[in-house]
């Protein structure tokens, strides 16, 4: 996890989509949203969650690692950014090595386009457009102590599994509170997770 | 992150202000290659009764061409979707930019010279007058007015009209509260600030879907959530906010009154009321029980569909906390008992003690930026400015006094919005001027409504786009956007706040206070309306309300500047406002004493039968504002939401995205289906922002609450059945010679959207 990062809460998302809207208005993809707003429970809750770029840390972002022309470059603060337009060739290997399923190819421009923590923003110690503007707060910019002092008693996690493999990211998600230290599993049900939680019962 | 070139708390100022500055940040104009010579124009959202703050972004040509997020007291930077892209209205290709006008309906709009447009209104006005009468013409306003405004379109009707017919669209938006409010308080506005929800314990939401209507003030839930207040929502529909509450009441639209009358039961049975704040501050306490022991959970939860324990629960969370407070809006005030049912909330406020305290009080959600400003400086048919009678001589007098007017000249009350339809119809209403309003899609009972407006002889409206309702007039006066004037609203707390012009106004546009005050000056007023502009009329007004109810005389335009909102009443220039009412122990009324009022249950007006056993209910969706006008036409919001859906719940057996018709006993229209377990199974939901065919206010009824004269939106009887094919959203009109938007084309072959808006739908497509 970074110093100061997002923070993603899916029990406060409202699904209003102020995110994907903000997104738009971001001076370095102007007109674009980056945001990928889901549904996981369709048809039976209203509930609804914000993925950003998760910013993986560990050892390298998968999409970097796969990108043969290496336009994927990630700062010294650890933020992922989005391909050098004068590198990228299109070939979409960073969307199928992303596990978070965050990048979008431009097929007309082939070019790969993601979240890049609204660097422009960032850089100059503004908070990304999508947590400013997130009326509930279910995108939240800023340390994990500035998170805990405005709720108190959160708890959050920084890695995922997907089948035998961990992914440490520099975006966290707020977890209940007992499953703290515990990745958060992804990827498909029926691979080869460890489960740690099922229907809200714990299974470990 | 780690290694930030400088580290600023997550509230930070905006690039271009000194705090931004001093902490080492870089000036706006020296941030991006883009925004060079770029200024942020402090102002508010032109949208919902929470008025957000928002700078806007002004580039060196001096045009608004975005939108920065402000650290205002309202909402903290936060803004919801319709905030993000409202700027996009200022600058829209179908801005209309002159006067539209035709003498009759059957010939195509021309565009005409301002002079022709005016004088050609003033004589149709002096025509009907001089046939029928004065009350012949009458005055439709709007709530997205500034408030100077509608104070101007108020004298206006009253004293250069003369007519007594004036009413505004905050009729369909929050005047059964206004009117629980007046009764019981004696004054008319939420109890309690914004801010006293974080220091709740228990919180109370009824008939409000916060999370898609008012989404900044969720923030302010949820602080309270995350403190461990209890979350108790009271809607049918499991709606964004109902899924996270501890206790969801998905209770039968309609039957609210009993709900909170059997709640009042249960506080009453286990002794949990507080006696001593009862007797000391308030009056009807002895009837108002009685009729509660009319209530046991039993029969409410026959009445309202629900388990009867869920109403213990209510109950005890409710009066066992030691603060609580109940926030309200239009999923109980559209009925036709809606005075009624805000009063049955207020019952139970008073009877558990909680008024007055922070933390602990009631208040009500205005769902139009300025629904409470508006009605309150005599824009509604039988209000003066300062929320002041028309019906009381002494009233009536001061205000004569202020305009120069003889009392004999100021008209008696009108009627209200619904009813001057009806009179329209009956050719009581031969002329009207609408200013700002869309009732072609939000008034109940499209058929009515256009039968009325078709039966005018003559039909003016003011509007910024080419409404459906402009449409169908004899002249259109393009008028400014929020972003092009100055000006006050009064949001949901009665914060007063300014909105700044961020741009002037395109060539030929003027704004609504110029174009009423030149057709003041041709019918005769001309000495009583030489105001400049908005700065002016604000002047006029404090003094108009000092001493009233609605105190705005220690307000001034410098004082709001500096302060960021000022809550009324505020009687003298060093009066800090007055957030939080009766925390002195008094009402507004002589007495001083809360008038608790008796409150029965009645069914709704719309009987069901077998032909119609379903409830048909209407609501808003996020990405959309009241009749659309001014969302459906940006892009992104097009996108987010471009067609109205029906919900339906899963036992009817349909598949999302298949057509269904709704049908009532006004009509029928289909819908792609959003079926979901969200929404139970005897109710049906349409949101209602788009016009016909795929309008639900083709299908509502326009049944009124006696009191308060609100339509009965949320309840009609109806039933649903298989359709053929899914009507197609019409595109917005234009004006003559003009494109549609390019950006509203939203592809519509398919039979939902990629992702089913909201994401009620099942995963199945057909």
């Amino acid at each position: 996890m970074m110093g100061r990062t997002i923070f993603i809460d899916p029990g406060r998302c409202i699904g209003c989509q102020a995110c994907v809207s903000a997104c738009r208005e971001c001076d370095s993809h102007r007109g674009k949203s980056m945001i990928h707003l889901d549904y996981p429970d369709e048809g039976h809750s209203v509930a609804s969650l914000p993925t950003v770029c998760m910013h993986c840390e560990d050892p390298v972002a998968p999409c970097a690692e796969v990108c043969p022309a290496d336009a994927i470059l990630v700062t010294a603060d650890g933020v992922v950014q989005q391909a050098d337009t004068t590198r990228c060739i299109g070939c979409a290997n960073c969307v199928n090595a992303c596990p978070f399923g965050v990048p979008k190819i431009d097929l007309q421009a082939k070019l790969q386009m993601k979240c890049n923590l609204c660097y422009d923003r960032t850089a100059y110690g503004l908070a990304p457009m999508c947590a400013t503007v997130c009326p509930t707060g279910a995108l939240f910019y800023g340390t994990v102590e500035e998170l805990q002092a405005e709720r108190p008693g959160v708890q959050v996690a920084d890695s995922f599994t997907f089948g035998t493999s961990t992914v440490t990211t520099g975006v966290a998600m707020v977890v209940p509170a007992d499953k703290v230290q515990w990745p958060v599993p992804g990827g498909l049900p029926g691979s080869q997770l460890p489960l740690v939680e099922v229907n809200g019962a714990d299974v470990r | 992150m780690t290694q930030q070139p400088i580290p600023l708390d997550p509230s930070l100022a905006p690039p271009g202000t000194r705090q931004f500055r001093d902490a080492g940040g870089i000036p706006a104009d020296q941030w991006h290659a883009d925004q060079e010579g770029e200024t942020l124009v402090p102002t508010h959202c032109c949208f919902c009764g929470v008025q957000c703050g928002m700078y806007l972004r002004v580039d060196k040509g001096g045009k608004v061409f975005g939108v920065e997020p402000r650290n205002h007291d309202i909402n903290r930077m936060r803004l919801c979707p319709k905030g993000i892209n409202a700027y996009q209205q200022v600058n829209h290709p179908d801005r209309l930019t002159a006067p539209l006008l035709r003498r009759s309906r059957d010939e195509p709009f021309r565009e005409a010279s301002w002079e022709e447009a005016l004088d050609f209104t003033v004589s149709e006005i002096q025509r009907i007058q001089a046939a029928y009468g004065k009350d012949a013409f009458g005055v439709l306003g709007g709530a997205s007015l500034f408030t100077e405004k509608t104070y101007l379109v108020g004298k206006f009707a009253r004293v250069a009209l003369k007519t007594r017919h004036l009413d505004y669209n905050g009729r369909l938006c929050m005047v059964s509260a206004a009117g629980a409010n007046k009764l019981a308080f004696g004054i008319d506005r939420a109890g309690n600030p914004f801010a006293d929800i974080l220091q709740t314990d228990c919180l109370l939401i009824a008939g409000s879907n916060v999370g898609e209507c008012f989404p900044v003030m969720t923030q302010y839930m949820w602080g309270a959530r995350d403190r461990g207040a209890t979350l108790i929502v009271i809607d049918p529909r499991e709606t964004a906010i109902a899924r996270t509450a501890d206790i969801h009441v998905a209770l039968k639209p309609g039957t609210d009154a009993a709900f909170f009358n059997s709640v009042l039961h249960v506080v009453i049975r286990e002794e949990l009321d507080d006696e001593g704040f009862i007797t000391g501050h308030a009056t009807g306490w002895q009837e108002v029980r009685e009729k509660a022991a009319e209530y046991p959970p039993e029969r409410a939860a026959e009445i309202c569909g629900i388990p009867a324990q869920q109403i213990v629960q209510v109950a005890r969370a409710f009066a066992g906390a030691p603060k609580a407070m109940a926030w309200h809006a239009r999923g109980i005030e559209h009925h036709s008992q809606g005075v009624e049912n805000c009063l049955a909330v207020i019952n139970l406020c008073v009877a558990t003690g909680n008024i007055g305290k922070p933390g602990a009080g009631y208040g009500t959600i205005t769902g139009q930026g300025n629904g409470q400003g508006g009605r309150e400086h005599g824009q509604k048919s039988d209000l003066l400015p300062g929320g002041r009678s028309i019906m009381n001589d002494e009233h009536r007098r001061q205000i004569c006094e202020i305009w120069g007017i003889d009392e004999s000249e100021l008209p008696p009350a009108g009627t209200s919005m619904m009813e001057m339809i009806w009179q329209m119809q009956r050719r009581e209403i031969r002329g009207l001027i609408g200013i700002c309003n869309n009732p072609f899609v939000s008034l109940p009972n499209y058929r009515v409504v256009k039968e009325g407006y078709d039966t005018l002889d003559f039909h003016a409206q003011f509007d910024f786009f080419l409404s459906e309702t402009a449409a169908n007039a004899h002249v259109v006066f393009p008028v400014t956007t929020w972003a092009e004037d100055e000006g006050v609203m009064a949001n949901a707390e009665a914060r007063v706040v300014k909105h700044n012009k961020a741009q002037e106004a395109p060539p030929g546009v003027r704004t609504d206070t110029w174009v009423i005050c030149r057709l003041a000056e041709r019918l005769g007023a001309g000495d009583k309306f030489a105001f400049a502009g908005s700065r002016e009329i604000f002047e006029e007004l404090r003094v108009a309300s000092a001493g009233a109810v609605n105190d705005y005389y220690g307000i001034t335009y410098e004082r709001l500047e500096e302060t960021g909102g000022i809550a009324w009443p505020c009687p003298s220039t060093d009066h800090p406002g007055t957030p939080r009412l009766f925390e002195d122990g008094r009402t507004y009324h002589p007495d001083g004493k809360i008038h608790m009022q008796v409150v029965d249950w009645h069914p709704p007006m719309d009987p069901y039968d077998d032909e119609h056993p379903m409830t048909l209910t209407t609501g808003r969706t996020v990405a959309h504002f009241l009749s659309g006008n001014q969302t459906r036409r940006l892009g992104a919001l097009v996108e987010q939401t471009p067609r109205p859906w029906v919900e339906v719940h899963p036992s009817h057996g349909f598949r999302s995205g298949e057509p269904v018709r709704v049908v009532t006993r006004r009509g029928s229209e289909v819908f792609p289906a959003l079926v979901t377990e969200a929404i139970r199974p005897d109710t049906v939901f349409v949101p209602y922002h788009w016009p016909i065919p795929t309008a639900a206010n083709a299908l509502t009824i326009d049944a009124l609450d006696p009191r308060s004269k609100i339509p009965e939106y949320k309840v009609c009887a109806c039933r649903i059945e298989r359709a053929e094919h899914i009507d197609e959203v019409p595109e917005p009109p234009t004006a003559p010679g003009r494109q549609a938007y390019p950006e509203t084309q939203v592809s519509r072959t398919d039979p939902l959207p990629p992702t089913a808006p909201q994401g009620r739908g099942t995963a199945e497509r057909s």
